[in-house]
């Protein structure tokens, strides 16, 4: 189903707050062939954007294996931690069709639980309505 | 660690992925999208074959970035993801991070002019880092 392009400017609610735990970042570095017990890895941040991705998608009843990642972007205000908690609320900046396909951007600010920023998330998803 | 000097060349890496290793990301990421682990809905929804995460390839970026500054402090980091990365059942799909140092902004952060490719075919474009190094 097509993605709804009213949805501009419309922010989702805030997701539950992750907590950057040693494990969880062990489980995501070595995942990528890193170290365990090392720096955050800079695109950990992805772990609650893409939850609030994926409340955006179950809200709007769009199905996850229709979707392709079409851009990801991270500005940093600091570094991410393990004993931080995140929580990343998104808006979606922009609705557009090319070919068929859907294309709908999206920017997560990821904030700490005092509510200050840590990283600008902004995503592009690519909505694929061809093939069956 | 790699010289930083800007205009210097900063050493290839290149790095595996196998099925096992999207599956590990999956669950460490929490995106359980079937397109990459099962090659039959991935196929049934147009795509050449299992696929790697975007964001495991970008995670791959934050890797060589780490290892070529020391863990330095990343303060921008993106990409679009402009060819897929097919991950085959046996053996490995090939990620190769390369580029050059960039120019030094008058904030003293660097920028890295980054290539990322499989198989040289370019698999992110307009990548963008920037770190205090």
């Amino acid at each position: 189903m097509p993605i709804d392009a009213s949805l501009v400017g419309r922010a989702f609610p805030a997701t539950q707050p992750l907590a950057v735990t040693e494990e969880a970042v062990s489980a995501f570095a070595t995942a990528v062939g890193g170290s365990a017990g090392g720096a955050v890895p800079p695109t950990f941040p992805i772990v609650v954007t893409f939850a609030a991705l994926q409340d955006f998608l179950a809200a709007e009843q769009v199905e996850l294996s229709r979707i392709v990642h079409g851009d990801q972007r991270f500005r940093y205000e600091r570094p991410v931690v393990v004993g931080d908690a995140l929580t990343a609320t998104l808006t979606v900046t922009g609705v557009r069709s090319i070919g068929g396909n859907d294309i709908v951007s999206t920017a997560s600010e990821i904030t700490d639980a005092a509510g200050a920023l840590v990283c600008t998330a902004t995503a592009t998803l690519v909505h694929r309505g061809g093939a069956a | 660690m790699s010289d930083l000097t800007p205009g210097a060349a900063l050493e290839p890496r290149t790095y595996e992925i196998t099925r096992a290793d999207l599956v590990a990301y999956a669950h460490a990421s929490g995106d359980h999208n079937p397109i990459h682990q099962d090659e039959s809905i991935a196929l049934a929804v147009g795509l050449p074959g299992v696929i790697a995460h975007g964001m495991y390839t970008l995670a791959l970026v934050g890797r060589a970035i780490s290892e070529w500054t020391g863990d330095a402090e990343v303060l921008e980091l993106g990409a679009k993801f402009v060819a897929p990365v097919v991950v085959p059942a046996e053996g490995a799909a090939r990620v190769t991070v390369a580029g050059t140092v960039g120019e030094r902004n008058d904030a003293g952060l660097l920028t890295l002019a980054l290539e990322i490719t499989s198989d040289g075919t370019k698999v992110l474009g307009a990548p963008k880092v920037t770190v205090r190094a």
